[in-house]
């Protein structure tokens, strides 16, 4: 039997979440006593890489009906390499092209799917692994029955570890029918670390009185090499595009750290935030809920607090240099 | 074009969550359920749009018990012309998959249609299930779809942009905000949902294959550390020294 880790290359390069999939899989297959094999499907640059962080191969599939994302072949690509491995546990990134794929494997391959797990699974009397539910107000630890286990993993939720490792790029072969969806196009923002990837998150909400104030965000965003996000009011309004939209009913982000500038805290936007591992609240409303929330609090005006934030840290930069 | 829409019925945005049976399950005491509001506000407004320029049938389905039947009435008070409820308590996705896909093997659907996660347990594993079991595309987090004859344009959000698929039905989509535009019932669709068809219907025997041995409410923070709004510097330290985080 073998751990299993499809190491997803979205435009072509391994990324973090691959990274963060490989270093769980890897520390997984250690608990279980087996090997950990990762997949990679397509152009990927930084393949090489995987192997410090655990994998003890890493196996490279090309097929000309795999040159764009589609979730029903990369399912039944992932699914026959799990067989040909043998893969007790296979282990996915919980992002927008896992979600896509996680379902399909797990019916091919008669599984237990968990989405989103967040922590290694408690091997004692079975296996069960922890994940977040409402949108982050509590964990569940789900039991899972079937021999095949697919996990899909949630970003930012465990440390990246790097190891020694020799494994090296084994090239595989696989049939693979014309996909039944064809990508016209893919529009991404270069030089922007997506939020659901983001350590560092700088939120804003309706306290900014109108899109054309967000100039301190964005400036204090990009000091810290933050990812900018909003609240669900601002995003409805059109201050800010919906993408930047955390909360329940938008993007749930666990970063290591979330400032929250003018947002009050809602029941729903925390939901989506509460997660991360430090919070920061600027408000000048003290009865504002998001205080109960919050590592650190600043009850102040916003439009005097930012600038003064921004002015130390750029004295604070400056002295790392 | 023939729409299935599969609707959840979850806990409302706002509800306290806690658990009883020594954690084993939520305590539903008090608390207020919708429809999950990726169904509502875009699946299935995105169906009756379809519906309205393309003709056609909008089918709900709800995998569940007979407590979940005010919920599809919301469905078609808003505008489905009718409704399935497979009668049984799934205890996971891929339960919930099997009995949609068996039962939208028995009609002639064009499009299913779901949310992108429910706001309970934030799975997102439905889609993709439904899709294998029934040997078609899923098209997921689809925030823009325009459909010419049997072809649809649709925009789907990825990480840090969105991504344009072009795909045939049948096929399943996932909504995500953006879609559609949420639409409040009036009188008449309400006072018209009484009459429209809701066919309970057995559920097949298919078994769970995980289940959830306890839940967990995240620890409380230890409280805020106020900082003097004129000493950011000391803002600075903190993030950098004590949470490690800069």
């Amino acid at each position: 039997m073998s751990v299993l880790v499809y190491a997803e290359s979205p435009n072509g390069k391994i990324k973090k979440a691959a990274l963060e999939a490989v270093s769980y899989g890897a520390k997984l297959s250690k608990l279980m006593g087996l090997e950990c094999i990762a997949l990679v499907i397509g152009a990927a640059e930084g393949k090489e890489e995987l192997a410090s962080y655990g994998a003890s191969k890493i196996l490279q599939l090309d097929h000309a009906n795999l040159q764009s994302f589609d979730s029903q072949n990369f399912a039944f690509a992932i699914a026959e390499i799990a067989k040909t491995q043998n893969a007790g546990v296979l282990v996915l990134s919980h992002s927008a092209s896992g979600k896509s794929i996680a379902g399909r494997v797990a019916v091919r391959l008669n599984a237990g799917l968990v989405s989103g797990v967040n922590a290694l699974p408690n091997l004692e009397g079975g296996f069960s692994v922890a994940k977040g539910v409402f949108s982050g107000k509590a964990t569940a630890h789900y039991q899972v029955d079937a021999d095949v286990k697919v996990l899909s993993l949630m970003g930012n939720a465990v440390p990246l570890e790097k190891q020694e490792g020799t494994g090296t790029v084994e090239s595989v072969q696989l049939e693979i029918p014309a996909p039944k969806t064809k990508v016209l196009e893919v529009k991404t923002q270069d030089g922007v670390v997506p939020l659901p990837e983001a350590e560092l998150v700088v939120s804003a909400g309706r306290g900014m009185k109108g899109p054309e104030n967000w100039g301190i965000i964005d400036e204090l965003a990009q000091i810290l090499g933050a990812t900018t996000a909003c609240s669900r009011p601002v995003a409805d309004i059109g201050w800010r595009p919906h993408h930047e939209h955390v909360g329940q009913t938008g993007v749930a982000i666990r970063p290591n750290l979330y400032i929250a500038i003018g947002i009050s805290g809602a029941i729903q936007h925390l939901a989506g935030v509460n997660s991360s591992k430090t919070i920061v609240v600027i408000n000048k409303d003290p009865e504002a809920p998001f205080f109960k929330a919050a590592d650190y609090g600043v009850q102040a005006d916003l439009f005097d607090v930012v600038p003064k934030l921004i002015e130390a840290l750029k004295k604070y930069k400056a002295s790392q240099n | 074009m023939n729409s299935l829409v599969c609707i959840s019925k979850t806990p409302e945005t706002t509800a306290k969550i806690s658990f009883n049976d020594n954690n084993s399950q939520f305590d539903t005491e008090g608390v207020q359920f919708i429809m999950n509001p990726y169904d509502e506000w875009y699946a299935l407004v995105r169906a009756l749009e379809a519906k309205e320029q393309h003709g056609g049938e909008v089918t709900v389905i709800n995998v569940g018990p007979a407590s979940n039947d005010v919920v599809i009435r919301k469905a078609l008070a808003i505008g489905a012309d009718k409704a399935v409820r497979v009668d049984t308590e799934a205890n996971d996705a891929f339960q919930v998959a099997s009995e949609i896909a068996n039962y939208a093997k028995t009609g002639n659907f064009d499009l299913i249609y779901l949310g992108k996660e429910t706001i309970d347990y934030n799975g997102a594993e439905l889609g993709a299930m439904i899709a294998e079991l029934l040997d078609i595309a899923y098209i997921s987090f689809a925030s823009k779809m325009e459909v010419d004859g049997n072809v649809a344009k649709i925009e789907r959000d990825i990480e840090g942009g969105i991504e344009v698929v072009e795909v045939q039905t049948p096929f399943v989509i996932s909504a995500a905000k953006g879609l559609a535009e949420q639409r409040i019932p009036n009188m008449r669709g309400i006072m018209m949902a009484k009459r429209k068809p809701l066919e309970v219907v057995p559920s097949s025997s298919v078994q769970a294959k995980v289940s959830v041995k306890e839940y967990k409410l995240p620890e409380m923070k230890s409280g805020v550390k106020l900082v003097d709004p004129d000493n950011m510097d000391e803002l600075v330290r903190l993030l950098s020294e004590e949470a490690k985080v800069i």
